[in-house]
């Protein structure tokens, strides 16, 4: 176990090697960080800009292959070198990376939360009202994308804030920073209210698709039966046979959506003004940074691995046939 | 006669009929409903900026006077090309790959399933944003086959591991005896024998692709002006859907509609396909 564990923390560490050098071939090819000091009144002379761009190792007529070197080199020790204006690529994302993890974090483990509990929950109830309620719902919340979802959010806030005449839910920023203490605390609560409604109410739906049928698979397997016959409670036989069986197609689909809530946090921080690693995604692409681009594709390759890795963790510590291969 | 037990079953599953009755309905109007509306989608009407929807413009008019009716249609055109070819491509190439992979084994399989995991890792919506606007001025093609190079690889691996068991089989071997090539074997008998699980996963593909494009297009990575598609329309409505509300809420009512309107029947055809299945 041990050992498969280990092989595989090798190998994603491979992998996300080369993911990282494929997002910094990829931008430094195709994006033009010159145009921005080009275009500049009045004019700089070329040499100029050569010389900026040459310091933020930028320039393009370096061949790439060099400035990859470069990179890498840098990277290896831990910097991730400069930003188109020549900021500390580091600093910016030391900045910004808490933002989008404590988003995450929240994000990932009510979505898997909530959503197994409400599919266990659906499934116990089959056709019920209440199962059929959570069936129609969860379609449809599936239908809704990130975006779409964030900005009726938003939306809905706003005219809802206007109609009490103060604010009730706080929908653009992170925190207040006039504000300190206990109420600085509150504060930062109150504006994770709806980032965070928007990015796990489609992992809530998702999971509980699949919760759902697991369950329903497992319900009626013998060994519930069983459990409940030698005298267990309804709840625990449910709790503590039926739901421990029945996580584990969850578990190993755990990182497949967590890959996709790193999307959904791009548009949710975005929508929301969150200065994250997503938001920043966006705004590197649209000025031509290419040391950040590589920066955030080298942290979500490192998440989605992370995230499968977990995935393996979870799955093996459920199914104790994994443990023993 | 498969083929008519399994669209019996269809058609008796009520999710999938009104999935598809709902489908029908918003193609027709895609495809139909330009033809009825009195402005083409290129049409200014400079006496009507951001005018809210009246008897002659149905759905209002965008602050340069373009009737929303026809522009929001014309989005939907472009949204539901956008998605079929997307899935078209997606589930065709997640076949030949896993079939290949799973056919031959060896250090074929090595190889292409290394790709798949090097393409999961990396984030695609980087790579299409990075890529897509340099394609401005090319055809919208290229964004097509884009969203597909990243729609496939769970699919393929799938595909993969049903492969190796249906490698083993009686008629597989017999094919093989017989002196067939191996790409006819796995083109003849391997690929059709996947087909339920292909078509489920084409259907899902189409409103994954619908979504992917919308998504890319809210951030202007997507189709590129004047092009339209569902996705630039309500980026260009969220700035001010407070203000003017039906710039945002029909292309975004018509976006949910079609998703929902494909998933029904994406599910309702596992369910028909594919009796035992469980996700």
């Amino acid at each position: 176990m041990g050992k498969f564990l280990l092989r595989r923390l090798a190998t994603n560490v491979i992998l996300i090697a080369l993911a990282a050098s494929l997002a910094y071939m990829l931008a430094a090819t195709t994006m033009n960080p010159r145009g921005a000091y080009e275009g500049r009144q009045p004019p700089v002379a070329e040499e100029v800009i050569d010389a900026t761009l040459d310091a933020y190792n930028l320039n393009d007529k370096t061949p790439v292959f060099e400035r990859y070197l470069t990179w890498a080199g840098g990277v290896v020790t831990g910097d991730f070198g400069k930003t188109w204006n020549g900021g500390s690529v580091n600093e910016e994302m030391g900045r910004r990376i808490m933002v989008s993890l404590r988003l995450l974090l929240i994000g990932t483990l009510l979505g898997f939360a909530l959503g197994v509990a409400v599919g266990a929950y659906s499934a116990v109830r089959q056709y019920r009202f209440s199962d059929r309620a959570i069936g129609v719902s969860s379609f449809v919340v599936m239908a809704v994308p990130v975006f779409l979802l964030a900005t009726l959010l938003a939306i809905a806030t706003y005219n809802l804030n206007r109609g009490l005449g103060f604010t009730l839910i706080e929908y653009t920023g992170e925190y207040n920073p006039r504000l300190s203490g206990w109420d600085q605390f509150l504060n930062r609560l109150n504006h994770l209210i709806l980032p965070t409604i928007s990015l796990t109410l489609g992992s809530i739906a998702f999971y509980s698709r699949i919760q759902r049928n697991m369950m329903l698979d497992v319900l009626n397997q013998d060994f519930v039966r069983t459990a409940m016959a030698k005298g267990l409670r309804r709840r625990t036989a449910l709790f503590k046979h039926a739901l421990r069986t029945a996580l584990i197609p969850s578990a190993t689909y755990f990182a497949f959506a967590f890959g996709t809530m790193l999307t959904g946090a791009i548009f949710t921080e975005k929508i929301f003004s969150w200065h994250g690693m997503g938001a920043w995604l966006v705004d590197a692409i649209n000025q031509n940074d290419v040391n950040s681009v590589a920066a955030v594709s080298l942290f979500t390759a490192v998440c989605v691995l992370f995230a499968a890795f977990l995935s393996d963790l979870l799955v093996a510590s459920l199914d104790p046939r994994v443990r023993v291969s | 006669m498969r083929s008519k037990v399994v669209l019996g079953r269809l058609l008796r599953n009520r999710q999938a009929r009104y999935g598809g009755i709902a489908l029908i309905l918003l193609i027709a109007l895609a495809y139909i409903g330009p033809y009825l509306g009195a402005y083409d989608w290129t049409d200014k009407d400079f006496l009507a900026f951001l005018s809210p929807p009246d008897a002659d413009h149905w759905w209002g008019t965008t602050s340069i006077g373009q009737d929303m009716y026809a522009v929001t249609l014309r989005g939907m055109q472009k949204s539901i090309v956008i998605g079929l070819l997307v899935a078209l491509f997606a589930t065709g190439l997640a076949a030949l790959v896993g079939a290949f992979a799973g056919y031959f084994g060896g250090w074929v399989d090595k190889v292409l399933m290394w790709g798949v995991d090097l393409l999961l890792v990396l984030p695609s919506f980087l790579i299409i944003a990075i890529i897509s606007p340099r394609l401005r001025g090319a055809s919208w093609l290229w964004f097509v086959v884009l969203l597909a190079a990243f729609a496939w690889m769970i699919t393929s691996r799938v595909v993969r591991s049903m492969t190796l068991s249906l490698r083993e089989r009686e008629y597989v071997q017999a094919a093989l005896y017989m002196g067939i090539p191996r790409w006819k074997i796995i083109l003849r008998h391997i690929v059709p024998n996947l087909s339920s699980l292909l078509i489920i996963d084409a259907t899902l593909n189409v409103s994954g692709a619908v979504i992917g494009e919308a998504a890319l297009s809210f951030f202007g990575f997507g189709i590129q002006p004047p092009d339209v598609s569902l996705g630039t329309l309500i980026a260009e409505g969220a700035r001010n859907a407070t203000g003017y509300p039906w710039l945002f809420a029909f292309p975004a009512g018509l976006l949910v509609l079609l998703v929902l309107a494909i998933n029904l029947i994406g599910d309702g055809l596992r369910d028909a396909l594919d009796p035992g299945s469980n996700t």
